[in-house]
């Protein structure tokens, strides 16, 4: 692919070192889940990581973005605190919500990160909304709203994108399509090829990427963002990706032929960025193992964090009903 | 005092708080310079706001909600206009879950200063999609506020404070209301959430109303007052979310006797809510047992007569009443 400015140097370590914080941090919940120290049900990120970082990276820390219950890579991504969303994982005070929201609801309003919603959709008419605020105030920013294939299906999708598009709303629509809403495969509900095609309908562009390929989910967000502030309206961006694990933590995902998860996990996004950057001669492997040990450590004490935090107080449910 | 009605109290507010804070807006299905909104709540606004304030969405109540939410909770104050009460049930995810939901999940990170106009209520024969009273629906979701103004004073009072205020408030007005005159001063004032009103002073008999049913019992009570001698307190209590309890007991205090009145059906319904607070709270203070004056369990019928059969009238509520006396 062509694209339209390799990033500086210092930018791809950048990136590169969140896609690793980001798999490294799932690969932790996952393992804490196992030891039953995770309260609740995980949506892990893992495999996806290049559409977070790539879109985020893109983005300026005033930038918003909203996000789904498979969101902790996004919050990570967007600059959140690691220690805080572990913390809230985990049902801890310390955490993002303080308790109330765990691994579905992380929210970080101080880096634009306006919260993870679990209703499959209903992030999208939210995220138009972000950038109405955005056309109001006249500033320059713009928000970008993660959702998946299957939110696509949602009338929120319709709605939304509709609204954002008569508006010219400064709004990227990433759609995460990771071929399954759960166990039910996109060919089973859409007779459309790919997502980005529905952009049509709304009279704006949709683009279709590698969602496996950090720059060439970078690139396009980098257009659709310029687009944007242009005043020019929204872009539907399609990133074509896969999660490594199931759905949520009691899924197996044996719904999912063996070669299908094996084609695509030799497409890891991680490894391909990595070779990616030795071939650039961006990094060396020792530089790369170096950035890798950095953010193990930082995982570890993320997760120290997590565990020596207090539980919030019973009496702390009443709180924050209201403003 | 200078008169004007319960359409016109809600637009002079519309208008001073756009006047006073530039971060509050209007958006809506018809509600601009072509149509002024179904019952001309906002006539006249586009015109001294422009339309990027004052803004004509697509049918699509759930964006409409969805797109408010998202302004709120980023520095914006959206007014949002949903053109029939039955239709907020289009939107119900991002009222419920969404904007009553986003501070409490995000540990308080969220503020969502967001007001959704919508009329209730029937009495026009325009049937079971656009004549329903679902204020007890918003009262189940902690996180929302419920207003149910019942005269124009009220109206732009409550009004001016949910816009200021930094909550989710449904604010429920009534069809029947638009047209009903009443005093509203001409200099600033506001209405606080919380606050009952004695629209009416009595001994005998308390009778809590809302909405279009306040005119209702205030009939009812000149009817009993003149004709049977039954002294009747009329307590409105302008909030339905925060509910004034004290104003409630207080009276229930004084008369012993209780009537709760509601243009809704009666099943988990406003009069259920209220008539239970009284009989866990103040229970010793009654004299007799609490009537509940309530709609039937069914839609809201077309036919004139069948629609009169379901909402409660002032016969109704004199019979009740005499009951309880």
């Amino acid at each position: 692919m062509t694209l339209t400015a390799v990033p500086p140097r210092e930018k791809l370590v950048e990136m590169y070192g969140t896609m690793v914080k980001i798999r490294l941090f799932e690969e932790k919940v996952f393992e804490l889940y196992a030891q039953n120290l995770v309260p609740g049900t995980i949506h892990l990120y893992t495999g996806q990581e290049a559409v977070a970082v790539g879109v985020c990276s893109a983005l300026r820390r005033d930038d918003y973005i909203t996000s789904t219950h498979r969101g902790h890579g996004h919050c990570i991504a967007k600059g959140a605190d690691v220690k805080r969303v572990m913390a809230e994982i985990l049902g801890k005070r310390t955490g993002y919500c303080k308790g109330k929201g765990g691994s579905m609801h992380i929210a970080d309003f101080s880096v634009g990160m306006l919260g993870a919603t679990a209703v499959v959709g209903a992030g999208i008419p939210i995220a138009a909304g972000a950038g109405l605020s955005i056309k109001l105030r006249k500033t320059d920013q713009v928000v970008a709203c993660f959702f998946g294939d299957g939110a696509s299906n949602q009338g929120t999708f319709h709605e939304g994108i509709n609204m954002a598009a008569i508006w010219s709303l400064p709004v990227i629509f990433v759609c995460e399509n990771n071929l399954y809403a759960m166990g039910t495969r996109q060919s089973m509900v859409m007779r459309v090829e790919s997502v980005a095609e529905r952009a049509s309908a709304y009279g704006i562009p949709g683009v279709v990427a590698d969602g496996n390929d950090v720059l060439a989910v970078y690139d396009a967000t980098l257009k659709a963002a310029e687009r944007a502030r242009k005043g020019e309206g929204p872009t539907l961006i399609e990133c074509k990706t896969y999660r490594h694990r199931g759905h949520s933590r009691v899924d197996p995902a044996k719904y999912r032929p063996k070669e299908e998860v094996e084609a695509w996990l030799a497409r890891d996004p991680i490894k391909r960025f990595r070779e990616k950057l030795l071939e650039l001669n961006v990094l060396t492997e020792v530089e790369i193992q170096q950035i890798d040990r950095e953010v193990a450590a930082e995982i570890e004490e993320a997760v120290q964090y997590a565990m020596e935090s207090p539980y919030p107080a019973p009496e702390e449910a009443l709180e924050d009903v209201y403003a | 005092m200078r008169k004007i009605t319960y359409r016109e109290a809600l637009r002079e507010a519309l208008r001073e708080e756009m006047r006073r804070d530039p971060a509050v807006f209007l958006l809506g299905e018809d509600i601009g310079r072509y149509w002024g909104g179904a019952f001309k709540v906002t006539e006249g606004l586009a015109e001294e706001f422009g339309d990027e304030r004052v803004r004509d969405t697509p049918i699509s109540e759930s964006a409409i909600i969805g797109v408010a939410v998202g302004a709120a909770i980023t520095g914006m104050r959206p007014v949002a206009e949903i053109m029939f009460g039955d239709l907020t049930a289009l939107a119900m995810d991002q009222i419920a879950n969404q904007a009553a939901k986003l501070r409490y999940m995000f540990g308080g990170q969220a503020k969502v200063p967001l007001v959704i106009r919508t009329p209730f209520g029937g009495g026009v024969n325009i049937a079971a999609h656009h004549s329903q009273c679902l204020e007890a629906w918003f009262m189940h979701v902690p996180g929302l506020y419920v207003a149910v103004p019942s005269t124009p004073y009220d109206a732009k009072g409550l009004l001016k404070t949910a816009i200021r205020g930094n909550n989710p408030v449904i604010f429920c007005e009534h069809k029947l209301l638009y047209p009903i005159e009443g005093e509203v001063p001409e200099e600033e004032y506001t209405v606080p959430f919380g606050v009952a009103d004695i629209k009416r002073e009595g001994e005998d008999v308390t009778v809590v109303a809302t909405l279009y049913m306040v005119h209702r019992a205030l009939r009812a009570a000149e009817v009993l007052a003149k004709e049977k001698g039954i002294s009747v307190e009329v307590v409105d209590p302008r909030t339905l979310t925060p509910l004034d309890k004290k104003a409630i007991i207080n009276s229930v205090k004084k008369t012993g006797r209780l009537v709760v009145v509601s243009e809704d059906c009666k099943t988990a319904g406003v009069t259920a809510e209220i008539a239970a607070m009284v009989a866990e709270e103040a229970i010793d203070y009654l004299d007799a047992p609490i009537k509940r004056v309530a709609e039937p369990d069914t839609p809201i019928p077309f036919s004139p007569p069948l629609e009169r059969r379901v909402i409660p009238d002032e016969k109704a509520i004199i019979r009740a009443v005499e009951e309880v006396v």
